[in-house]
């Protein structure tokens, strides 16, 4: 399990308002391109020095394939990351103020204490 | 000496700067008297004449990262760029442009490591919400220098909630023996129960309005003791999976001294979480009437 690659992912689309545009519109070829060309990428690093070994899981990968929030953060992905994100790709398409995060909050009521672990 | 002007401690809503700026049908049904509270408190610290201000606050994964994450981290830098795309795009929170006081970075940043703080530093910080937040709501004006001081309270593993305390402790006393006749107010911002990305979330109150009633005794009444008797870091899971926040007014407990009550508190009840302002001011221990003496 890679929650820090998931959590890279959200936090390297959620801050550029192009990716955010390109995750909604074609999330397939979004995680593709981006775990082939941005996942090894360490931000403070020139692209050479990239790492080799960062890699998602087939469900890691499918989960964020098809949007599936409730899936990333029972993986245990950051709950802001998935949060910040989501409204940003998905809140427009709901007409009432906070509908959407209303939404997904019952989409997580079957949830009990304690969370999944968010440690990294 | 400096002098510790005021010790301010509040939430931090980054929605407040739309509420309290929307006309007509955008403008939503408490926002009058959230501006009403809010200028309220910004009198506090307008009547303590701060010079410089000392904002304590944390990155909300914008700069900060988790290849590179520091527990607390004073910036040290003449100017602050503040405010992210994605802020402007969830809050409509303005960009800013903080001037910085780099003498008293460098004077806490010395002696905070020399008191055995092993505090990160940035030359080149730009600053999130939990430091603008205050700004819009205390400062408008964002005329007075700042010295931002992030703590994590966001990413395991973090400092324990006794290390924020022992931190403020620090900042106060550092403060106080800086050779400078400035009047230095420090604020700090974090939040009660909350949930962010949870079944809890954006509910009609906070996630857990008992645990905000008991931390907002425990601030008003400067009691450390209880706080830090019921607070742990797995404990701050319970009252909503954004709770660590509190360590921030933890920190500002510390600032404020123990047992020591604050001269004014407030809160507003809103949707999603409560809201909390806390003012002292040590350098008039008589209170909010103390500091408006010369």
């Amino acid at each position: 399990m890679s929650k820090y690659l998931i959590d890279k992912f959200l936090y390297t689309i959620d801050r550029d308002p192009d990716l955010v545009e390109r995750y909604r519109a074609d999330p397939a070829g979004t995680v593709t391109w981006w775990e082939a060309e941005r996942a090894g990428l360490i931000l403070n690093c020139p692209a050479p020095e990239r790492s080799t070994w960062l890699n998602f899981t087939d469900a890691e990968r499918q989960a964020l394939t098809t949007h599936d929030y409730v899936a990333l953060l029972e993986f245990g992905a950051h709950n802001f990351l998935v949060l910040t994100l989501f409204i940003a790709l998905f809140e427009r398409d709901y007409e009432e103020p906070l509908a959407f995060q209303r939404e997904f909050a019952g989409r997580l009521s079957h949830w009990t204490l304690p969370y999944p672990d968010i440690a990294t | 000496m400096a002098t510790v002007a005021a010790v301010i401690a509040s939430t931090h809503h980054p929605f407040y700067y739309r509420a309290s700026t929307a006309t007509g049908s955008d403008r939503p049904p408490f926002a009058d008297e959230w501006v009403a509270k809010i200028e309220s408190f910004r009198q506090t610290l307008t009547r303590a004449r701060p010079d410089v201000l000392v904002m304590v606050g944390s990155d909300h994964f914008h700069q900060l990262w988790l290849d590179n994450m520091p527990q607390f981290l004073i910036g040290k830098a003449p100017f602050y760029d503040a405010n992210f795309y994605n802020e402007e795009r969830e809050f409509g929170l303005p960009r800013l442009l903080l001037r910085g006081d780099e003498e008293l970075s460098a004077y806490l940043l010395r002696t905070g490591i020399d008191a055995g703080f092993d505090l990160a530093f940035s030359n080149e910080l730009r600053v999130d919400h939990s430091i603008t937040c205050p700004i819009i709501t205390l400062r408008p004006e964002a005329d007075l220098p700042i010295v931002p001081v992030y703590t994590n309270i966001f990413a395991p593993p973090m400092p324990q909630p006794a290390r924020f305390v022992q931190l403020g402790q620090a900042i106060r006393a550092m403060i106080e023996a800086w050779p400078s006749d400035k009047r230095v107010a420090v604020i700090g911002t974090g939040h009660l129960s909350l949930e962010l990305g949870g079944p809890r979330q954006f509910g009609p109150h906070g996630p857990d309005p008992e645990f905000d009633r008991k931390a907002v005794e425990w601030i008003a009444s400067g009691d450390l003791k209880s706080a830090l008797a019921e607070v742990s870091l797995d404990s701050l899971w319970q009252p909503g999976n954004a709770t660590h926040g509190f360590m921030d007014f933890l920190l500002m407990m510390g600032v404020a001294g123990a047992g020591v009550a604050a001269d004014y508190t407030d809160s507003l009840d809103l949707f999603h979480t409560m809201e909390a302002y806390f003012t002292w001011y040590p350098a008039h221990p008589a209170g909010v009437a103390g500091a408006e003496a010369p």
